[in-house]
């Protein structure tokens, strides 16, 4: 508690003396600023529309061969990814990689020309404290389309700090430093925009829509660019190795059978808690056969609750030969449970 | 641990409050402080044009700015909408007053407002939007929340986000075109109040918000309405009228290389009449290169119905320009039952999937119903097609006072008898009476009766120039109480490149006279005459005048038809009787 006082008071020097070192031209490098960013602003335009689901986000990119750092969302869970340039050139973009762990994805541009475009130098880590004031960069609210820049945000960083999930407060699956910013940069699309310095140094990707589940607030919050750089690299150099790989495996828990054993195939678990979706039935298995279809949500297995594809995965796993099988899916609203017998494990 | 994290921060203030003093001894560069001067004097110098707004019985509210000083001031239309025809307004000089509607325009979510009392209101000096860039700092002003009892403004300082946005209708109503993103905070209540650039300029009007997220609070990404969107409605706005937007009659798109191409054309539409076709492609459009549908969208939504704008199209790489004059977006009926007036058409559905950021909501908005102050109660009649039919009386009074001042003929409203060559020599006379109009042209003859009612297009070819002087003999004549309709429209650039002009709409059967008064000295240049709302204009241009015992009267007369060149008379003779005479 000391310490911590000790280190907020630090802070709060910091703040002061930063605001009182405003350059005297701030307005005229924050205007070189914004003109040289807006075009390595990028309108991402994937999956989603329905709902909260926005189908659209913010990138940036980090080479001039058209690679792109993003937020990894589900907006990249489609084959018809299109990415939209500050000039209004169009392109179709895969994905080339992800480090989840992260929530970075970096997708690239296809084209068959080399393509020779202006891009941020990720490598550059520029760190800035507290006090420090930034212009934020999205296209939140999907308010440009066509040829329009992206919007424009002003802020100064409130902190660098852990988000406090260890409290449970919100809902993210990364751990560790994030900028937290007055900018509200937490809106829909914003994700996988960029922070920068007034004097234009990239230090962050906005990150996704959280808020703490105590309070119901939204934080606003980028991960800081010197965190990502090494797996951007890795993922454009294909050198990737993924956190997640590198884990030990979670759970002691048995995986005695996975959910296309039953003949279900889920939807992609791209979120820290997917909702347990069925993508599709295989025809002629289990499931099929107990009239289970494809986007029914998997609610109960044997009276546990399926909070996500991960705990479905875990609960299907706990599964005997012979023990009898009770689901309970949702399906427009109507409840429907049903029973089968587990099969003999397949070796 | 949530706690100790809060006491945490009231620590860190306390400690940063009493640090504070000590560094700004120390340690305040002079170019902070100046800027923060800057800040303050600006605010001091625009805050007096700030105007808070609240129905008349109280209730209700939003944000204006004075722009006149004998008291017109801007606001909303959804925030004047709901106040009723007289508001009260408070100023920051503590005193409330009464304030009465002058006109509205549903589209553009823009109301006009009359502060009433004063000759000397404090007002905002109008800026340039077009030169507003992305990075600028803008402070948004007015009363959110309807905080200030005092109608002291409430200040939110932040940057301009997006220039040239476009916003999607709300319904077919309130669309936003051209308007300026900020990220200043605006919240309920701001709605109508100004948005200044640090030059305390006003650049434009706070209306509208992202708010699909926090439930109507700010969000980071507000809207305003630019002030050269209102520059072009202004004498609009001041003839009391609902007001309407403009329309192309014809759709475009974005095609697959990126051009912009006519995708529907209506054939009756001027655009069509003035060669455009299906498939052409759009270069420019009121100046203005097109390089997407929201950038054609925004330049369309910031002029009134009725203008003439340069456009040019391209067609097998041959570029054109043409002079298209803008159709009406909404039908009177439409634009009535937006404005509260009539409820006559059902409401069109939104089209699903349009995102449209929420106007802001009118805070405890409630329908008036106190009467209105009786010390000025005439200052408001009500009329169908009109806010405040008042104010168009008094732009009437203006320019007829005007024409009376130089050609007065109201004691001629006998029949007229004009003679004169044409300019390659054939002689003419035109024949004007109420029962008819007569025109000799060498050896051909024309007539248009005025006692069958059907009004045709005599000489052939001409757009119906017979039927066009008997609106000339009636205005002249000062018989304007015998059309159906007479009213001050609002202004216009004199053929879509010419002078800004002032424009009296005279209707009577179905046909249609635009009467067009030069801006500065109020001379009458000529009037446009259609014979139904959607036929190719017979254009008359008056280019010499004579002096009749002291008035003057038209001497040379160009007409043309649509953009052909159809004549040019030079009257020699005029014969005007009076009415006796006339009757003998």
């Amino acid at each position: 508690m000391k310490e911590n006082t000790v280190k907020s008071a630090f802070v709060c020097l910091c703040l002061i003396t930063s605001a009182l070192t405003v350059p005297v031209s701030a307005q005229a490098s924050s205007q070189a600023t914004i003109q040289h960013a807006l075009p390595r602003l990028v309108k991402i335009f994937g999956a989603g529309g329905v709902k909260n689901l926005y189908g659209y986000s913010t990138g940036f990119l980090v080479s001039p061969q058209g690679h792109i750092a993003t937020i990894w969302s589900p907006v990249l869970d489609t084959d018809r990814l299109s990415v939209v340039l500050h000039d209004g050139r169009r392109f179709e973009a895969e994905v080339l990689g992800a480090e989840p762990h992260l929530d970075l994805a970096i997708i690239k541009l296809k084209s068959e020309h080399e393509l020779k475009l202006p891009y941020f130098d990720y490598q550059n880590k520029a760190i800035a404290g507290a006090g420090t004031r930034i212009l934020g960069f999205s296209n939140m609210f999907r308010v440009a389309t066509g040829d329009e820049p992206v919007s424009v945000l002003h802020g100064v960083i409130e902190a660098r700090t852990e988000l406090p999930r260890r409290r449970g407060a919100f809902e993210l699956s990364y751990t560790g430093d994030v900028y937290v910013v007055d900018a509200i940069t937490n809106n829909p699309g914003a994700a996988g925009g960029a922070i920068l310095t007034y004097d234009g140094k990239l230090l962050g990707m906005i990150g996704k829509q959280v808020r703490n589940a105590k309070t119901n607030t939204w934080v606003n919050y980028s991960l800081p660019i010197d965190v990502l750089s090494k797996s951007i690299e890795q993922i454009i150099t294909g050198k990737y190795e993924s956190s997640e790989n590198q884990k030990k495996p979670e759970t002691e828990t048995p995986e005695r059978y996975r959910p296309v054993d039953f003949g279900l195939v889920m939807v992609p678990d791209v979120l820290y808690r997917t909702p347990a979706f069925i993508d599709s039935v295989l025809p002629g298995s289990l499931v099929a056969k107990a009239g289970l279809r494809p986007d029914d949500l998997v609610v109960f297995v044997n009276d546990e609750l399926i909070k996500s594809c991960k705990t479905l995965k875990s609960e299907l796993g706990k599964l005997e030969s012979g023990d009898q099988l009770r689901l309970v899916v949702r399906r427009d609203n109507q409840l429907i449970s049903l029973e089968l017998q587990v099969p003999p494990e397949n070796k | 641990m949530q706690r100790t994290f809060f006491c945490d921060r009231c620590f860190t203030s306390i400690l940063m409050l009493l640090l504070l003093p000590a560094f700004a001894q120390a340690a305040v560069d002079p170019a902070v402080l100046a800027a923060q001067k800057q800040r303050v004097d600006v605010i001091k110098a625009v805050s007096p044009s700030v105007v808070a707004i609240f129905g008349a019985a109280g209730k209700g509210g939003g944000s204006g700015v004075l722009v006149t000083s004998d008291g017109f001031a801007l606001t909303n239309f959804h925030v004047a909408s709901p106040s009723g025809n007289f508001m009260k307004c408070g100023l920051n000089d503590g005193k409330l007053y009464d304030a009465v509607i002058v006109s509205v325009d549903p589209t553009g979510d823009i109301a006009l407002i009359k502060l009433l009392g004063r000759t000397d209101f404090p007002v905002a000096r109008l800026g340039n939007s077009d030169t507003v860039k992305v990075g600028d700092w803008a402070y948004a002003m007015g009363n959110p929340f309807l905080l200030a009892t005092d109608f002291q403004p409430t200040i939110t300082y932040g940057i301009v986000s997006g220039v040239h946005r476009y916003q999607y209708p709300a319904g077919t109503f309130l669309e936003y075109t051209d308007c300026i993103q900020v990220d200043s905070s605006i919240n309920p209540g701001n709605s109508g109040g100004p948005l200044f650039n640090d030059q305390g300029e006003l650049i434009g009007i706070n209306g509208r918000g992202s708010f699909e997220k926090r439930g109507r609070v700010n969000s980071g990404a507000g809207y305003a309405i630019s002030i050269n969107q209102i520059k072009h409605f202004w004498d609009h706005l001041k003839s009391g009228r609902i007001v309407d937007h403009a329309a192309l009659g014809a759709t475009v798109s974005t095609d697959f290389d990126s051009k912009i191409d006519v995708t529907e054309i209506l054939e009756e539409s001027d655009a069509f009449r003035k060669g455009l076709r299906l498939g052409d492609e759009i270069v420019s459009f009121a100046g203005r290169p097109i390089r997407s549908v929201n950038q054609f969208k925004n330049i369309l939504g910031i002029y009134p119905a009725g203008w003439t704008l340069p456009l040019v199209y391209r067609r097998d790489e041959k570029k054109t320009t043409i002079y298209v004059r803008l159709q009406a977006l909404h039908s009177a009926s439409e634009l009535q039952k937006q404005a509260g007036q009539k409820k006559i058409i059902p409401e069109k559905p939104s089209k699903p999937g349009d995102k449209k950021p929420s106007p802001m909501p009118h805070p405890h908005a409630k329908q008036a119903a106190t009467p209105p102050p009786e010390k000025y109660k005439h200052l408001y009649i009500s009329k169908t097609g009109f806010a405040n039919y008042y104010f168009n009386q008094r732009q009437q009074d203006r320019l007829l006072q005007a024409l009376n001042d130089s050609s007065n003929f109201s004691d001629r409203k006998g029949n007229w008898s004009l003679t004169g060559k044409q300019i390659d020599g054939d002689e003419f006379t035109l024949t004007l009476a109420d029962k008819g109009i007569g025109f000799e042209l060498g050896n051909d003859v024309y007539l248009q009766s005025l006692e069958s009612g059907m009004l045709l297009d005599e000489p052939p070819g001409t757009g119906g120039l017979l039927a066009a002087f008997h609106h000339f003999r009636l205005l002249f004549s000062g018989q304007t109480a015998r059309f159906t309709d007479f009213y001050y429209l609002g202004s216009e650039h004199l053929d879509g490149k010419n002078e800004l002009v002032d424009v009296l709409v005279a209707i009577q059967t179905g046909a249609i006279s635009r009467w067009y008064f030069n801006k500065s000295d109020l001379s009458l240049k000529g009037f446009d005459f259609y014979l139904t709302e959607n036929s190719e204009v017979c254009a008359i241009r008056f280019e010499q005048f004579q002096t009749l015992k002291g008035q003057k009267f038209p001497s040379e007369i160009n007409v043309q038809y649509g953009d052909r060149p159809v004549m040019k008379l030079k009257i020699e003779q005029v014969k005007l009787e009076t009415l006796e005479n006339s009757k003998k």
